[in-house]
């Protein structure tokens, strides 16, 4: 099903063309999805090194880093798979993209997904892999536009190792490895406890390399213009360039790429806004006037409790209330729990509870010691997951409860200085059923 | 050759034995659910740690040997 959601719309790019350094590169530059055709005509035919292993160096010299939110350096899995995989690995293609706000790797397996494929060709080869799955969230006409993109491939001789492809459910962590691992293997998408890690025994116990769809892109990119040639965009520390998803505070959202190091201020209009989202639900809040000064990186934003994540950046306007959206977001964070794990379980609905009393939603007035049992619930639930799932919520509401702290105590005195009470952030309204975890 | 104590979170049904044989190392939560001490396991300790590993219910509690 696809999402009710205006589609994101493409931010033009200033440079067009792969020998630039603007921002482009993933991308077609006038916005139109790049078929076959046009594809081999801009980026010509899957490079292939020829045997397994070879591509690793110019990974590694990139300095590519994942970009599904954890920026873990991809060679770093390539080499590990490759040396635990003895042939036998499966590489997988993420685009679960279970995070509401983002519609990154929607919109590049729309507009460039060959590039996407070639990607995971390449890794295949790179990982010595004798399966190559692509995991995709629910959605009917992509999974139609995926298999008429791989039977023209097949048929042109373009792919080694053919492509399954997996339907990914529209859940919070669809995409989390060891779920991800899990589905692809025909269970359910459900976080398992670790280790064994994935990149150790995965997708049917079989070492399994998992990238993001972006990072497979990138790495189909590098293979053909070389580490030099990426480095040309972004810092010395993070190179590149990242696909953001852009959620203005007039309610626009834009998916744009934009080299790592770009000011926030070019790429979020931050006049009227309060605070900015950064890196999406498991992300953080930062003030507007101090983000405005801030620059797209990790090492930037770290010492600040936030991370880029998957690429997410929210204006939040400012006739709304930062509470109520983190209430909102708590309640749908709790939903999207897989219930495995005792203090998630117990811990997040709490949390949520209590949040949405002190915003204003829940309908009774916040216990006096609301603040003192969120800071408790936080801190038992934090660390004792199988997956990140409660340190992520915990990470975000807790710089909610930092950068509104004013907003906290007017609502404490039964106050809110918000002027419109419609929802900013999405928080979908979950699944039917429980069990929908495939 | 130190060793930590280690819970399978998803295992886990929160029984609640470990805590009573290890109050030493392991606490429960409000919810009771283990809370384990983040250190290793002292050598005096070392008997009733793998008591609370082969008599847990659940077969959630491991004990790992530190690198």
């Amino acid at each position: 099903m696809s999402p009710a959601l205006p589609g994101p719309t493409m931010a033009r790019p200033a440079t067009p063309g792969p020998d630039t350094a603007g921002f482009s590169r993933l991308l077609p530059p006038a916005g139109h999805p790049d078929d076959l055709a046009a594809h081999l005509g801009r980026h010509g035919p899957v490079p292939y090194r020829g045997g397994a292993g070879r591509l690793i160096a110019d990974v590694r010299a990139a300095g590519l880093t994942g970009r599904g939110g954890a920026a873990f350096p991809a060679y770093r899995k390539l080499e590990a798979v490759a040396a635990a995989g003895q042939g036998r690995a499966v590489v997988v293609g993420n685009a679960a993209e279970g995070e509401p706000a983002s519609h990154k790797d929607e919109a590049l397996l729309r507009l460039a997904p060959h590039l996407v494929l070639d990607g995971l060709q390449l890794a295949a080869e790179a990982a010595g892999a004798a399966r190559a799955v692509l995991y995709v969230r629910r959605d009917v006409h992509a999974a139609t536009r995926l298999d008429r993109h791989l039977t023209q491939r097949l048929a042109r001789g373009l792919d080694r190792i053919a492509v399954g492809v997996v339907p990914a459910p529209p859940r919070f962590l669809a995409g989390e490895e060891s779920a991800l691992a899990s589905r692809v293997g025909g269970g359910a998408a459900l976080p398992q406890f670790t280790p064994p890690r994935v990149f150790e025994r995965g997708v049917d116990g079989r070492p399994t390399l998992v990238q993001n769809v972006e990072t497979l892109a990138h790495l189909a990119l590098i293979a053909r213009y070389g580490p030099d040639w990426f480095r040309a965009a972004g810092t010395p520390e993070e190179p590149g360039t990242m696909l953001c998803t852009l959620r203005q505070a007039d309610g626009s959202v834009t998916v744009a790429e934009a080299a790592i190091g770009t000011p926030l201020a070019s790429l979020l209009d931050l006049g009227p806004g309060t605070a900015v989202l950064v890196g999406g639900y498991h992300g953080a809040w930062i003030p507007a006037p101090h983000a405005s000064g801030l620059r797209l990186t990790n090492t930037v934003l770290r010492p600040l409790g936030a991370f880029l994540g998957a690429g997410v950046l929210a204006a939040l306007p400012a006739d709304r209330c930062g509470l109520a959206e983190t209430a909102r977001v708590a309640r749908y964070l709790a939903l999207e729990s897989a219930g495995q794990c005792g203090p998630c379980l117990n811990g997040l609905p709490r949390i949520a509870a209590a949040l949405a009393d002190l915003a204003g939603l829940g309908g009774r007035r916040p216990d006096p010691r609301v603040l003192a049992d969120l800071s408790r619930w936080a801190g038992l639930v934090e660390g004792r997951g199988a997956c990140h799932h409660p340190d992520g919520t915990v990470r975000f509401i807790r710089s909610a409860l930092r950068v509104f702290a004013a907003e906290v105590r007017q609502h404490q005195l039964g106050r809110c200085s918000a002027r419109s009470s419609v929802p900013f952030l999405p928080t979908p309204s979950g699944p039917s059923t429980d069990a929908d975890w495939s | 050759m130190a060793a930590t104590l280690r819970v399978n979170p998803i295992a886990c049904s929160g029984h609640g034995l470990c805590a009573e044989l290890l109050p030493e190392l392991i606490t429960l939560d409000e919810w009771g659910y283990p809370v384990i001490a983040d250190q290793p396991v002292p050598a005096r300790l070392g008997k009733q740690a793998r008591r609370a590993v082969t008599d847990c219910p659940a077969l959630a509690l491991r004990l790992a040997t530190a690198r």
